[in-house]
């Protein structure tokens, strides 16, 4: 891959950083309200998924979905302003953290409600099959979302149909509190996958360039017209679930063992929980951000100094969005009427 | 006007016009295509039109129905049916938390041109998981419209113009109004979908009611016009938004009120309309507003006790009599 992708990819999850812990600080200032659930951990899943997909496609995601929306493309002040609950969010401050959308960059929404990605996805897909496109919906959900009957429901229906769904489970191993090995009986989740016929596999979610190669390849299956395709990354989240979260449940270990992209992270999922051992920290690597910037400077994709503007860039990109989402006025009652009513034609109601 | 047709008849003429005229029109739910439905409302569709058009799905109403939410979104019409709106309870996220909050929540950014097609109400010794009228679950959804059309010739027209808007709207039958039968004008302009309709004149109480009890208060007021009290009876057609105009220049007509209703009594469609009506039409009214409606239980299996749970014509009149003698 060129250098000028590598980098991009590093500067995304650069971004990604700092506007999640930019946004914990506006939330601590009360500028954000409601709840706020924040990617740090995550970055590499969402950003090489969606380095890897196609302006065309459609994108379907959750309620920590900051970080796709900036990828796909929505400038980050939108999505600052969405959180502050502004007239100039992405949706006018009607939907804040946990509902973004823009219609233009075919980013079809955040979900509050876990497992409802799959229908809207597989409803997408369904209107691409019959056009006969070369398009695909990529539906986002972690490991606590596939206990939902609305996966089974939709996992059968597009391998009936053959839709072109790219399933993409953010396997951060915790719903809310919930260790997956206390939530799922089966926690190899991409096997749940194949149970329905659809072709699945694992994936290294901390590593940026594996997330996007695994994901170019099921995309191209896809356009072939081969139906849908699943995709487990294995990753972490740094924080609790939501800033309401103080993440005691986590011991501390862990939570250092997956800062530092340690390999116990396959003996956790695949046995019974098991928490690392201080040699076994010690041995580990480093984050999946630090962990792609030194693969560039090693393999001279960028020099130390460049990675020192990248880091001065995301840092001014955020600060603007800050003081743009401060400046853009509240909606008034008047707009909010006018978004409930946007898709009445000209019958005038009583 | 053509010769009288059934219910089920005019709805599939309806899908039919618009599948026909619209290629992003498409029907999804249990038994729609091969099978032709399970009302016959989608019969011989499934030869016309093709699989995807007429898309049989598994037993899955919340997932289909959130198919049809996401299909909505990139410009089809959808137009789910769920086979009795007994089975919608398992759709609700879909209707509730998708359909009626995707199109605010996106700041208004995407339309929601769907159709959510299903029966309710009391048939015939269904029991209790088959014989709810959950018409009031929805009607507490901001964003939803809900019509309930109560002839051929009203589900020939609001079927139509709910596959042609852009809102999500339930449309709301009767699981004994498909083999009912009328006449069906396909060349008349249609009124406003949520339009009341005054179906016959009277001057000493307004009758307001919508779907299967329309049928059951024309009885009732011929059996009154008999003994000299002359009822106005009034179809809702809509319950989201209803047409409080309409309603109101009938109660300013006769000054009393009579809802009649098949769901049961407390908190249903009913209390909503005496409320509204009380609040807009109060100091036209003679007397206290008074309700017939399905008794405060489960619908029972026996069918004697069936039949004593819901309205009947000799119950509205009963009401009728004893509101006019005030």
């Amino acid at each position: 891959m060129e250098s000028e992708k590598m980098v991009a990819l590093l500067r995304d999850m650069l971004l990604a950083r700092a506007f999640e812990e930019r946004a914990a600080e506006e939330y601590t200032k009360g500028n954000i309200g409601g709840f706020l659930h924040l990617y740090p951990g995550e970055e590499a899943v969402a950003v090489g998924v969606l380095h890897a997909a196609e302006p065309s496609d459609y994108i379907v995601s959750t309620y920590r979905e900051h970080v796709h929306a900036m990828v796909r493309g929505i400038p980050p002040k939108k999505v600052m302003a969405e959180l502050f609950g502004k007239k100039d969010g992405c949706s006018h401050g009607m939907g804040g953290s946990m509902h973004l959308f823009d219609r233009e960059r075919r980013f079809m929404g955040g979900y509050a409600i876990v497992g409802e990605t799959y229908p809207v996805a597989a409803g997408i897909a369904y209107a691409i099959a019959m056009r006969e496109l070369p398009e695909a919906a990529i539906c986002f959900f972690g490991d606590g979302a596939v206990n939902q009957g609305t996966f089974h429901e939709i996992l059968n229906m597009v391998v009936l149909w053959r839709l072109p769904v790219l399933f993409v489970c953010e396997n951060n191993h915790y719903q809310i509190g919930t260790e997956i090995h206390r939530h799922s009986a089966v926690v190899e989740v991409y096997k749940r996958a194949a149970g329905y016929r659809i072709p699945a596999r694992r994936v290294d979610g901390m590593d940026v360039l594996q997330v996007r190669h695994a994901t170019l390849e099921a995309l191209e299956q896809i356009r072939e017209g081969n139906g849908p395709q699943f995709l487990e990354f294995e990753t972490y989240r740094f924080r609790g679930h939501s800033m309401a979260d103080p993440s005691t449940y986590r011991p501390k270990v862990e939570v250092q063992a997956f800062e530092n992209q340690d390999p116990i992270r396959v003996a956790l999922s695949e046995t019974l929980p098991r928490y690392p051992s201080a040699e076994e920290i010690a041995a580990a690597g480093p984050n999946s951000i630090e962990r792609l910037a030194e693969h560039l400077d090693q393999a001279g994709h960028l020099r130390a100094e460049q990675l020192q503007v990248l880091r001065e860039d995301v840092a001014r990109i955020v600060d603007d969005a800050v003081q743009f989402a401060k400046a853009s006025p509240d909606p008034t009652l008047e707009e909010a009427q006018a978004c409930l009513d946007c898709n009445r034609g000209t019958e005038v109601l009583i | 006007m053509s010769d009288p047709i059934y219910y089920w008849q005019a709805l599939n003429r309806a899908l039919d016009t618009e599948l026909a005229a619209d290629d992003a029109v498409f029907v999804l739910g249990e038994d729609v295509g091969l099978y032709g439905g399970s009302y016959r409302v989608t019969e011989g569709l499934y030869a016309k039109y093709g699989e995807w058009r007429l898309r049989d799905t598994p037993i899955s109403e919340g997932g289909f129905t959130g198919l049809a939410v996401g299909a909505a979104m990139v410009g089809m019409r959808p137009i789910a049916e769920i086979m009795t709106i007994n089975f919608a309870l398992l759709a609700m996220d879909a209707i509730i938390n998708m359909a009626a909050k995707i199109p605010f929540m996106s700041g208004g950014q995407f339309p929601m041109p769907l159709v959510v097609r299903m029966p309710g109400g009391v048939a015939k010794q269904l029991a209790a998981q088959h014989s709810q009228s959950l018409e009031q679950t929805l009607m507490n959804v901001p964003g939803l419209r809900i019509a309930v059309p109560a002839t051929p010739q009203d589900a020939w027209w609001q079927l139509r113009q709910a596959i042609r808007s852009d809102e999500p709207i339930i449309l709301l039958e009767h699981e004994l109004l498909y083999f009912s039968k009328g006449p069906v004008d396909t060349v008349a302009e249609a009124p406003p979908m949520h339009r009341a309709r005054i179906h016959r004149e009277g001057s000493d109480l307004s009758i307001v009611t919508y779907s299967r009890m329309l049928d059951l208060s024309l009885q009732a007021a011929r059996q009154l016009s008999e003994k000299g009290i002359e009822a106005e009876v009034v179809d809702l057609r809509s319950l989201r938004p209803i047409d409080w105009d309409t309603c109101r220049s009938s109660l300013e007509k006769t000054h009393r009120l009579l809802v009649v209703e098949e769901d049961s009594h407390f908190a249903g469609a009913g209390a909503a309309v005496v409320a509204g009506l009380t609040e807009r039409a109060f100091y036209a009214l003679d007397a206290a507003p008074a309700r017939v409606a399905g008794l405060d239980m489960p619908i029972p299996y026996n069918g004697v006790l069936e039949a004593a749970g819901i309205p009947r014509p000799s119950d509205i009149v009963r009401a009728a009599e004893e509101l006019c003698a005030n």
